[in-house]
């Protein structure tokens, strides 16, 4: 044979051979990634569809949608963070605090219904921003940083509410907000989900804000020392995550008519779960929009096909969290056959 | 004569209780390269991180082109044209090639990142540099050389007029070293002044321009080119003469038992019918290029790996071991090359280490650890072994590499192992501090322990190992007598410019 030399002959067909294995690794992981989520939602979907006759029918899927939609508008925002290599645990109750100052702004103060809307949207930024602040420069790690959150936030929306609902009911047009149909027979609530994964995949994509925030879960200090400023573009992170939280409080808030003060805890948890489902690594470095979006469609179609079965509660949960577990195995999975 | 490209004076810095460096100084002109050598901890790295913005100056100027300047971050370094290639990987591994090379200066469209611009673009640099990637592949699946182009290659994309280079080749294999030295060539052609660190004399004697030599933080000297002289060299770096100490002899020491024989030791991913006998009282060395399989057969051995084929017998009799538990109750402990990361508790005592892997000996009834026991244990071992430690209840992470080394052979000896595997047992360690584990690992095998030396320094290996297995691509390509290897040879068979016995037959 030809192999006793070290000769630059080698050198292609081991180029050929790397490039092979690099793109063969790629493929499958991404084919895990998608192609695993996505094939156990069309596998969900057939199985209540054949499970039960009122399944799949529009009504019952629109009501899937627009269950999805405050969790699939949280899970959206909390992927930038998780896939920095960070947690957000203050969403949930952030978007509580967001739907109870929208409510503040809109119902006590009796302001045209917008300023309600943005104070609601601005309270999730700037919590956002304070938690980018203590993580990027105070060096909190996120769980503390974000579980601070959650409980201040938590605090703060039943003082300022006084521990009652606000309901809007004086407020004309602000349920339209969630339940209108802009598009027939599809809830508003479910349409601002599908933009906002619109604009989320793009920034995640195609912008550099993107791009930081994937080098930064991949390796933060190789980041800096790139030149990036990697503080103030986690503070970005953050803010960017607390908007869609914001969004999520009003759309919440006008789904319910109403700002619930005590709601709120454990949104986080299956907002978290939905990315993780979606193939966003927890370890940071992979994120995908489109990955989360199915997460959030999975954990809802689940719960309402487990329903529609007449399952007890307690039994969804546990199915919810065999299903989470499923999830981050393959996602370990995929990290031992990748990197 | 017209200004120094770069030019560092006074440098001092201090962090709290060490004394980094003090009044260092060194030039660089445009279209040379100043080697920069020294033991470790003598100062190189926080210069270079001074220089390229990471850590502040306590005392001293920096000079470009003449002109006093001042480096307060990454990003005004690459505005003076300073690039750095730093020791450690500083890649993010889930991005491509092309958006490794050009973060942080993204081409755009608008709002959005220009990503074929980006790709065409950083295919272009790689073609300029004869860098053979694809700018599209992602970081992460390539292997530890090519990535390390793609980090040449990010730092040449600053067009930069100052390349430091922190050991660069500390990864690569020959071929890829040639294809490097080529591109530095060029660049000094094109007026870049370089910074090359490095170890290696070979690469030294090639390239170097100038040599700058610093120890303990100081400045200690630069030879011109034609005072560049190894032993020279080497005696600025460690201030004092080495014991080169006589090669060891495979004829005196070959006892006839074998204490551990491997027959046809295969497995998928790379081994292909591994077989080699060590004797006891013997040290075995094992030579190859990076990715010859030397530690892939070591982790087999010891059960870290799965293995396809093969019997190993310890002692005369086969065993079976199928996860490292198995390994070391037969007696076989392996050191891994990454102390840090697989062989210490970095945050615990030396007594805590040195017990770990033998807690049952200090375990009373009730499970209750006898630590007097323990501590009595890695007394004696420090003394035996001579570690530098104030106490046996200091943090291990405090002690330099050479001790820390210590503490993790204290732990296989504690366990009773007398075949013990090392992976590049002085990486990360002095040059003084180097000979003295020379010297352990013999007495180590003058009283009877079977060794095998992984080392990827092939002066280290003919210091030390009795005979020597040469690996290639998975195979085992020869085994030499110390008395009948040189250099030459070993990277003969390493490179597998012998024929191949398994292929000829």
């Amino acid at each position: 044979m030809s192999q006793t030399t070290q000769s630059p002959a080698d050198a292609p067909s081991d180029e050929a051979v790397a490039k092979e294995r690099g793109a063969r690794a790629a493929l499958w992981r991404k084919g895990l990634q998608q192609g695993l989520a996505f094939g156990t939602l069309v596998v969900l979907l057939l199985f209540f569809s054949i499970a039960s006759n009122n399944f799949f029918t529009w009504s019952n899927i629109s009501g899937i949608l627009l269950a999805t939609a405050v969790i699939g508008i949280l899970a959206l925002g909390t992927t930038f963070v998780i896939t920095t290599g960070g947690i957000d645990l203050s969403i949930g109750t952030g978007m509580t605090l967001a739907a109870v100052m929208t409510g503040i702004v809109a119902v006590n103060l009796g302001l045209p219904l917008i300023f309600g809307v943005l104070a609601g949207i601005a309270t999730g930024a700037l919590m956002g921003l304070i938690n980018g602040i203590n993580v990027a420069y105070l060096k909190l790690p996120p769980f503390i940083a974000t579980l601070a959150m959650m409980m201040v936030a938590q605090g703060l929306a039943l003082v300022i509410s006084g521990v009652r609902p606000i309901y809007f009911s004086g407020v004309p047009g602000f349920k339209d907000i969630a339940l209108g149909t802009l598009i027939p027979s599809l809830p508003n609530a479910v349409l601002i989900m599908f933009i906002l994964a619109a604009v989320a995949y793009f920034l995640l994509s195609k912008t550099v804000f993107g791009r930081y925030t994937v080098a930064i879960g991949s390796n933060e200090e190789a980041t800096r020392l790139s030149g990036v400023n990697t503080n103030r573009w986690l503070v970005t992170i953050y803010t960017v995550a607390g908007v869609f939280t914001g969004i999520a409080g009003v759309v919440l808030a006008a789904r319910l008519d109403s700002a619930q003060p005590q709601l709120g805890v454990g949104y986080e948890l299956q907002a978290i779960a939905a990315v993780i489902i979606g193939g966003t690594s927890l370890l940071g470095g992979r994120g995908s929009i489109v990955g989360t979006l199915i997460g959030a469609l999975i954990m809802s179609v689940l719960i309402n096909g487990l329903r529609i079965m007449s399952i007890q509660t307690e039994w969804q949960n546990v199915v919810v969290g065999v299903v989470i577990a499923i999830a981050v195995f393959a996602d370990s999975l995929r990290n031992r056959r990748g990197l | 004569m017209t200004a120094a490209l770069l030019e560092v004076e006074g440098i001092s810095k201090s962090f709290p209780g060490v004394r980094a460096l003090h009044e260092v100084q060194f030039s660089l002109h445009s279209g040379e390269v100043l080697v920069l050598v020294g033991e470790n901890g003598a100062g190189k790295s926080t210069l270079m991180k001074i220089l390229s913005g990471i850590y502040q100056r306590d005392t001293g100027s920096i000079r470009v082109d003449g002109q006093e300047v001042e480096i307060p971050g990454p990003a005004a370094a690459q505005a003076l044209g300073i690039s750095i290639i730093h020791q450690e990987m500083n890649l993010m591994p889930d991005l491509s090639v092309a958006q490794n090379i050009y973060i942080g200066r993204e081409p755009r469209k608008g709002p959005f990142l220009d990503e074929r611009g980006l790709n065409r673009k950083a295919q272009q640099l790689l073609d300029d540099l004869g860098i053979k990637l694809d700018a599209k592949q992602r970081v992460g699946d390539l292997t530890v050389a090519k990535q390390q182009m793609v980090e040449i290659a990010k730092a040449l994309s600053f067009d930069a007029r100052v390349l430091i280079m922190d050991e660069p080749t500390s990864a690569l294999t020959d071929t890829e070293v040639e294809t490097l030295i080529g591109l530095i060539e060029s660049l000094k052609a094109k007026g870049t002044g370089i910074v090359y660190i490095s170890h290696r004399m070979e690469e030294l004697k090639r390239l170097a321009d100038r040599v700058t030599v610093l120890r303990d933080g100081e400045y200690i000297g630069t030879l011109e080119r034609d005072e560049i002289d190894v032993p020279t060299i080497i005696e600025m770096m460690v201030g004092r003469h080495l014991d080169e100490g006589a090669r060891p002899k495979a004829s005196e020491h070959l006892r006839d038992e074998v204490v551990l024989r491997v027959t046809g030791l295969s497995t998928r991913q790379l081994l292909r019918d591994v077989s080699f006998e060590l004797h006891r009282g013997e040290i075995l060395g094992f030579a190859g290029l990076m990715g010859a399989g030397r530690t892939e057969t070591a982790r087999a051995i010891i059960g870290a790996d799965p293995r396809s084929a093969g019997t190993i017998e310890v002692n005369g009799k086969q065993v079976s071991i199928k996860q490292p538990a198995d390994a070391v109750r037969h007696g076989i402990g392996y050191l891994s090359e990454d102390r840090k990361r697989l062989g210490l508790m970095l945050e615990q005592s030396v007594t805590f280490n040195t017990a770990l892997a033998s807690m049952g000996t200090f375990t009373g009834p009730l499970g209750v650890v006898q630590q007097g026991k323990a501590r009595t244990t890695a007394e004696r071992y420090v003394k035996d072994l001579r570690t530098r430690t104030p106490s046996t209840e200091q943090v291990v992470k405090l002690l330099s590499g050479g001790n820390q080394q210590k503490v993790v052979i204290a732990k296989w000896l504690a366990r009773d192992c007398d075949i013990l595997i090392f992976d590049e047992p002085t990486r990360g360690i002095d040059v003084g501090a180097k000979e003295e584990i020379y010297r352990l690992l013999q007495k180590l095998a003058a009283e009877g322990k079977s060794i095998i030396v992984i080392s990827s320094e092939l002066p280290e290996v003919l210091r030390l190992a009795h005979r020597i297995v040469v690996m290639a691509n998975g195979r085992v390509t020869g085994t030499l007598a110390n008395e009948d290897a040189s250099q030459a040879k070993i990277m003969e068979f390493a490179t597998h410019l012998v024929a191949d016995e398994q292929g000829a037959a």
